[in-house]
């Protein structure tokens, strides 16, 4: 047999350093020393495979997958986009997670304690598995900004968290959506961790997307890395 | 091919991360089904085996809002996916685990894999692959956890042999035990500090 096609190495300087210390709880949880390279294996380019039959038809509506008593309190979007990868092939049939605060700023969670209100109606979670085009679709409320016990006053911007696959385990990535024009992007250490590639988490309005007198919309197109051509034992074809 | 487009950057996973990917966790039950827990399935071959573990920080405390996630072989070494051989219906390799809010304490079931096909030729001793996010990891980090019990295959491995520090080689190493008739590997993971565990850049 012979070895696997690779995924392109990790550009780790596209990404938040592991220790950012205005991000204070990075500073005991990064590892200080470099992480070992590793030549992809089986273990490396495979990964769990998702379907229909894993997410229901309601998941990737957050409008409505939690409803008790009507709509939940908010601004209605719709965040949508393609995954792709750095060849900017799309990315199919692979399994996108998020979850965000309420449009208070209130996470569902039994650790959150701000005091902003739980809305009865709104869960804050929902994932869908992307089409033949890598494009996925969710409804949702726009979440608001929350205060962070970091420095004394730290908020984070409006944000959803995203969890994405790909087809490998060494695709996994989770990143976070910012909103165009929020002005706590700037201010915020998280994102700041990673000064010139906060456009890439900066989802854009897309009038063209709306539904008038109802909903608005924001793109958001998440890349995951890319794979080489075809490896053949000593040599790589095609590159 | 080219590299077209630049890898979307990661952010911290947070500390809610359980709402979207555990909900049940978080205090709320929303979905059908939860995925990621059931990682053989009841058809998978080979020996049940129980996972424990806590991921410790650098001051030596357990991270109690840490998720995992679990990329493993059947006993025959093939992964559940198209680039790899035939499973058992059922299979899928893939599991996620949470902490405990209160311990730090995760744990899983799942079968030992067997071991895997390694580059050119060579073979890797029987392994889980990890992957770990929490609050204040900035990007998740990719490590690996081998079998105490797997001496020889281990001392081959191609992986393990990348380590210059044999006694850092000992982190990926979990420990087999016996408890109440049930084998249980025990697995803790070092973020920082003279003991910290092996990360890969894979
Ligand atoms: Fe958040």
């Amino acid at each position: 047999m012979r070895p696997p096609a690779e995924y392109y190495q990790r550009d780790r300087d596209r990404h938040p350093p592991a220790l950012a210390p205005d991000y204070k709880t990075s500073v005991s949880r990064s590892p200080r020393f470099a992480p070992i390279s590793l030549e992809q294996s089986v273990s490396e380019i495979t990964g769990p495979v998702f379907g229909h039959q894993d997410v229901g038809l309601l998941d990737h509506d957050l409008i409505r997958n939690y409803a008790q008593t009507g709509d939940p309190v908010g601004e209605r979007i719709i965040v949508h986009g393609r995954v792709l990868d750095e060849n900017a092939r799309p990315v199919p049939q692979t399994l996108v997670e998020i979850w965000q605060a309420n449009a208070g700023g209130r996470y569902r969670h039994k650790k959150d304690t701000y005091l902003a209100p739980i809305d009865p109606n709104f869960g804050g979670c929902g994932r869908t598995i992307t089409d033949e085009s890598g494009y996925f679709f969710f409804r949702t409320v726009k979440p608001g900004a929350y205060p962070w016990r970091n420095r004394v006053n730290d908020w984070r911007p409006a944000h959803i968290h995203f969890s994405v696959f790909g087809a490998s385990f060494s695709q996994r990535l989770i990143t976070q959506l910012y909103f165009e024009g929020d002005p706590l992007i700037a201010r915020c250490p998280i994102v700041q961790s990673l000064p010139d590639a906060v456009d890439a988490l900066t989802a854009k309005l897309d009038m063209n997307a709306t539904i008038p007198l109802d909903t608005i919309a924001y793109r958001f197109d998440i890349v995951l890395r890319g794979r080489r051509s075809t490896l053949f034992e000593n040599r790589l074809e095609g590159n | 091919m080219t590299r077209k487009l630049r890898e979307t950057p990661s952010q911290t996973a947070g500390p809610y991360v359980h709402i979207g990917l555990a909900p049940g966790a978080a205090g709320f039950d929303i979905y059908d089904q939860e995925l990621g827990w059931d990682i053989a399935g009841a058809n998978a071959k080979g020996e049940r085996i129980r996972v424990e573990g806590r991921v410790m920080d650098g001051t030596g405390n357990p991270v109690k809002d840490v998720l995992l996630e679990v990329w493993q072989a059947n006993a025959d070494g093939q992964y559940a996916h198209p680039e790899s051989g035939a499973v058992e219906d059922g299979f899928r390799g893939w599991g996620r685990v949470i902490t405990d809010f209160e311990t730090g304490a995760w744990g899983f079931d799942t079968i030992k894999p067997g071991p895997v096909a390694g580059r050119n030729g060579a073979v890797q001793a029987p392994h889980l692959n990890l992957w770990i996010v929490a609050r204040g990891i900035n990007l998740g980090l990719h490590t690996r956890m081998y079998f105490s019990d797997e001496v020889a295959a281990n001392a081959a491995d191609p992986v393990i042999n990348l380590v210059e520090w044999e006694s850092r080689r000992q982190t990926l190493i979990a420990k087999r035990a016996e408890e109440d008739g049930q084998v249980v590997y025990r697995f803790d993971i070092r973020l920082q500090g003279s003991d910290e565990t092996i990360f890969f850049d894979i």
